[in-house]
């Protein structure tokens, strides 16, 4: 296993190689100068030429992409000019955040959708059936930001159910010592109830809307999965050895169902993190996503490479990990091929 | 004993329990004494003189540092709270100032105040400050130079509590730009330990408050909130009624307004025109309207390549503005006309041009020119939803005039780089200046220095003569007839048609008193009250 992982790990150098390549270039590709825009107002072409030289934006791009590759080999991302930080520090105290709401909007989706869609194959052409299908068109129908605005619109400004969309904690509330950067284990360890209700309660909504964004995919994947397999040899095979419906449904065609669905919610999870941007700007989630589009719009670099290789380690690490689990829910999936 | 995942689970749930985080609560403001302001983003550094500071760093300048000067408040026509009248100073940091008899230097006694960190403040610290803001260069440099204080040596300590600042020339805007939020004084002490190599300290300045202002930062986390709280030592002032002030960034408009309409956020900046419209017009919360002093929305016209060229095409488009519709579909009224102007202007700025919407007028000048043609409109996508409408209607405007333009968007990174250009014919834009003064407006945006914000690159002996007479005259009958004349020049050669003076709006809580607005824009808390 360990010697699969290995392997496995090898053939993504060349992908996280040219992700560097790629967004270096791009970056310095697109319009935009970022030494005029961070000389400020007022600034004489002396002050943009001296801001220019600072970033060393005036020297040629290979001498350029040296130094930048050489300090991402110290772990440097370099310096972000939105935040004034260094962007691995901005990056390592806003990806949790991120990750946080990411994860609480798939459990979420997932919680529906495995149900629904398993529901939906079984009684096919009933009314869950339907009712799935309608969740689903609902769900991709509706931009990931109106569907916050309505839902902060409704639960927050008509009925007031919902607390101020003001980040992850109430103004007032007191964050507990940063041990993971994921607020509501943060507040479980410092033992904060009243905490943890507080961070609870502001993640409902940015996760609802997520998880509604995310259902479709994973409910429409996990339908026709399971139809497939239901439909097998296998599960007929079963059936007609006289297991009960729960045991076959349960235990061996869902178990085998489960494969592509498994392959979906990878892709989900990278698309939530994208999705991610606007809702985080919607209820001012103090994530990576919105860091990444300030710093996009003031064309700061560092910020939007440090940005993209996080993503495309993280895409990695989790492809790696959907191989991984390949294996466990089949073991007859290997990985030389 | 072997570790089995069953073993594992179990010591993960039991982590919580062992784990007795005890961070007893400090004893914190309640929340009458505490103020929630929301903002579009906040400062990307604590120290407003380094290269690259935002906007909102002029907010931790204002309120977490103090300079020599003041200006002194005065109630707004209308109610709602205080603006500042530029030629009336205060002494904030300076207990009393006296002009020598020559006119050509100012020297500044200092109140008895001391730093956060506990030291007395010297006049050797205000020198290390000014001496830092005319020399670190960028935009700190450029805006002393405005009220020309421009080197070192003009700044000399006479004892620990007397400093004398000398004058290059005789300007009127060197007191009050000692006011405006960069000339702020430091410890040098503490600045000077900590700044390691760099005799400016700026890396340590950038993240750190070294001052003896009214509010300490407590925390700061670029892009999500700022932290103040009250510095309870603070003497040169009244001292302020909110003990903590938690500033959130939140960047879409349509949250910050549902916070403020529900009652949840004490204040919020920086809503589009028609949100704080909305807002005044509902009446549940205070919105508090100033015409932004030295702010004009204009429309500028390349004089030196394109078709502007022909001063009769730059008359022809202030010829056929549709004014009161822009300052409607785009201000939603939150600005003030600058058509129909009298012939003789008055000595102020912004004023009323004298054009007004008629479109014979420019139609025919249009024709005597050559006819028509096809031209770009350039505007900032960050000014979109004001920008967009006007560029729309002006688009729609000079259709009638044989004009055809073609609407160009771009980024502000790219934004000042066209600028910078000075190549493009037409050019939507909003500048203010923060010293109220006619000539300080056309300095920087008509002037032969040609700065960044001469749009038009307009070049032009005759005002440039006229403008440096009014900038540094000290007779006051000269100054008046150089205005006026200047004005009258601007008004027939149009290098900006003058759109609006747009308001700087902040919507509020009933609750709320003690507005004060400052020419950086930016929230005062020392003034403002709650409940």
């Amino acid at each position: 296993m360990l010697k699969m992982i290995g392997q496995r790990l090898m053939t993504t150098i060349p992908s996280i190689i040219g992700v560097i390549i790629v967004t270096f270039l791009l970056t310095r590709v697109l319009p935009g100068d970022t030494a005029a825009y961070f000389a400020g107002p007022a600034a004489s072409p002396q002050a943009i030429a001296e801001i220019r030289g600072k970033l060393g934006l005036d020297r040629p791009l290979p001498v350029q992409f040296a130094s930048y590759v050489t300090a991402l080999a110290k772990g440097d991302l370099g310096q972000s000019l939105t935040t004034g930080q260094p962007v691995t520090r901005d990056i390592a105290a806003r990806l949790p955040a991120s990750a946080e709401l990411t994860l609480a909007g798939l459990l979420l989706a997932m919680a529906v959708a495995l149900p629904l869609g398993v529901l939906a194959a079984v009684k096919q052409g009933s009314w869950i059936d339907h009712l799935c299908r309608i969740v689903a068109t609902a769900g991709v129908s509706l931009p990931v930001f109106f569907t916050g605005l309505l839902l902060v619109y409704v639960f927050y400004f008509l009925l007031g159910w919902s607390p101020a969309p003001l980040g992850r904690l109430d103004v007032f509330a007191s964050e507990p010592p940063g041990v993971t950067g994921f607020l509501l284990i943060d507040m479980l360890l410092a033992r904060d109830l009243e905490g943890f209700r507080a961070a609870f309660s502001q993640l409902i909504l940015p996760a609802v809307t997520l998880a509604i964004f995310s259902l479709a995919p994973i409910t429409r994947m996990t339908r026709a999965s399971m139809l497939a397999v239901l439909g097998a040899d296998f599960v007929r095979t079963a059936r007609a050895s006289g297991l009960t419906n729960s045991k076959v449904i349960g235990t061996y065609a869902f178990r085998n169902a489960m494969l592509p669905v498994v392959t979906t919610l990878g892709m989900v999870f990278s698309f939530l993190l994208g999705a991610n941007v606007l809702v985080e700007k919607v209820f001012a989630w103090p994530g990576i996503g919105s860091y990444a589009v300030e710093a996009l719009i003031a064309s700061d670099y560092a910020p939007i490479q440090g940005f993209v290789l996080t993503m495309a380690v993280m895409y990695v690490a989790l492809n790696l990990m959907i191989d991984v689990l390949y294996g466990v829910i089949d073991p007859r999936v290997r990985l030389e091929g | 004993m072997t570790i089995t995942r069953r073993t594992a689970i179990a010591a993960g749930l039991s982590l919580p329990l062992a784990a007795r985080g005890g961070a007893a609560q400090a004893q914190a403001p309640s929340r009458s004494e505490t103020l929630l302001l929301v903002q579009e983003y906040g400062p990307n550094s604590l120290d407003m003189q380094g290269i690259g500071s935002s906007q909102p760093v002029n907010g931790v300048a204002l309120n977490c540092y103090d300079r020599l000067l003041r200006f002194k408040p005065v109630p707004i026509p209308g109610g709602g709270g205080n603006t500042i009248a530029m030629g009336e100073l205060e002494g904030e940091l300076a207990e009393s100032w006296q002009l020598a008899s020559d006119g050509m230097s100012c020297t500044f006694k200092l109140r008895d105040a001391t730093f956060h960190s506990g030291r007395k403040v010297t006049a050797k610290d205000v020198k290390w400050s000014l001496d830092r803001a005319v020399s670190i260069g960028g935009f700190a440099t450029t805006q002393m130079n405005a009220g020309s204080l421009e080197k070192p040596e003009q700044f000399v300590v006479i004892d620990d509590k007397t400093l004398r600042i000398d004058f290059i020339r005789k300007d009127k805007m060197t007191l009050p730009n000692l006011a405006v939020t960069i000339p702020f004084v430091f410890d040098s002490e503490l600045a000077i330990k900590n700044g390691g190599d760099d005799p400016w300290a700026k890396d340590y300045l950038k993240n750190n408050i070294a001052g003896s202002g009214a509010y300490k930062v407590e925390s700061w986390k670029p892009g999500v909130e700022t932290i103040y709280v009250r510095n309870d030592a603070w003497t040169c002032g009244k001292l302020p009624s909110l003990r903590r002030i938690i500033a959130r960034d939140i960047a879409s408009p349509s949250t910050r307004r549902a916070l403020i309409e529900r009652g949840d956020a004490d204040i919020s900046y920086g809503l589009p025109p028609k949100d704080f419209k909305d807002l005044a017009d509902a009446g549940k919360v205070n919105v508090v309207g100033v015409p932004i002093p030295n702010g004009v929305w204009g429309c500028y016209l390349n004089t030196q390549v394109g078709p502007f060229k022909d001063a009769r095409l730059r008359q022809a488009v202030a010829w056929v503005m549709p004014y009161e519709k822009m300052l409607q579909a785009s201000l939603f009224g939150r600005g003030v006309d600058m058509s129909g102007g009298p012939e003789t202007p008055k000595v102020a700025w912004p004023q009323p041009f004298p054009y007004k919407t008629d479109v014979a007028k420019a139609k025919a000048l249009v024709d005597a020119a050559g006819g028509g043609f096809s031209t770009t409109l350039l505007f900032d996508a960050g000014n979109a939803t004001v920008a967009e409408p006007m560029s729309v209607l002006i688009k729609e405007a000079l259709a009638t005039i044989g004009i055809n333009v073609e609407i160009s968007k771009v980024p502000g990174a790219n934004f000042r780089g066209e600028i910078q250009k000075k190549t493009n014919p037409m050019v939507l834009n909003r500048f203010a200046g923060w010293l109220d003064y006619p000539d300080y407006y056309l300095f920087w945006t008509m002037h032969g220095n040609n700065s960044i914000f001469n749009i038009a690159a307009y070049q032009n002996p005759a005002l440039d003569k006229l403008v440096d007479e009014a900038r540094f005259t000290a007779d006051k009958a000269t100054y008046d007839k150089s205005v006026v004349e200047f004005i009258k020049l601007v008004n027939v050669e149009v290098p900006m048609v003058p759109i609006a003076q747009p308001t700087h709006d902040v919507a509020m809580q009933k609750s709320i008193g003690g507005y004060q607005f400052q020419p950086c824009r930016e929230p005062d808390f020392r003034y403002l009250t709650k409940g």
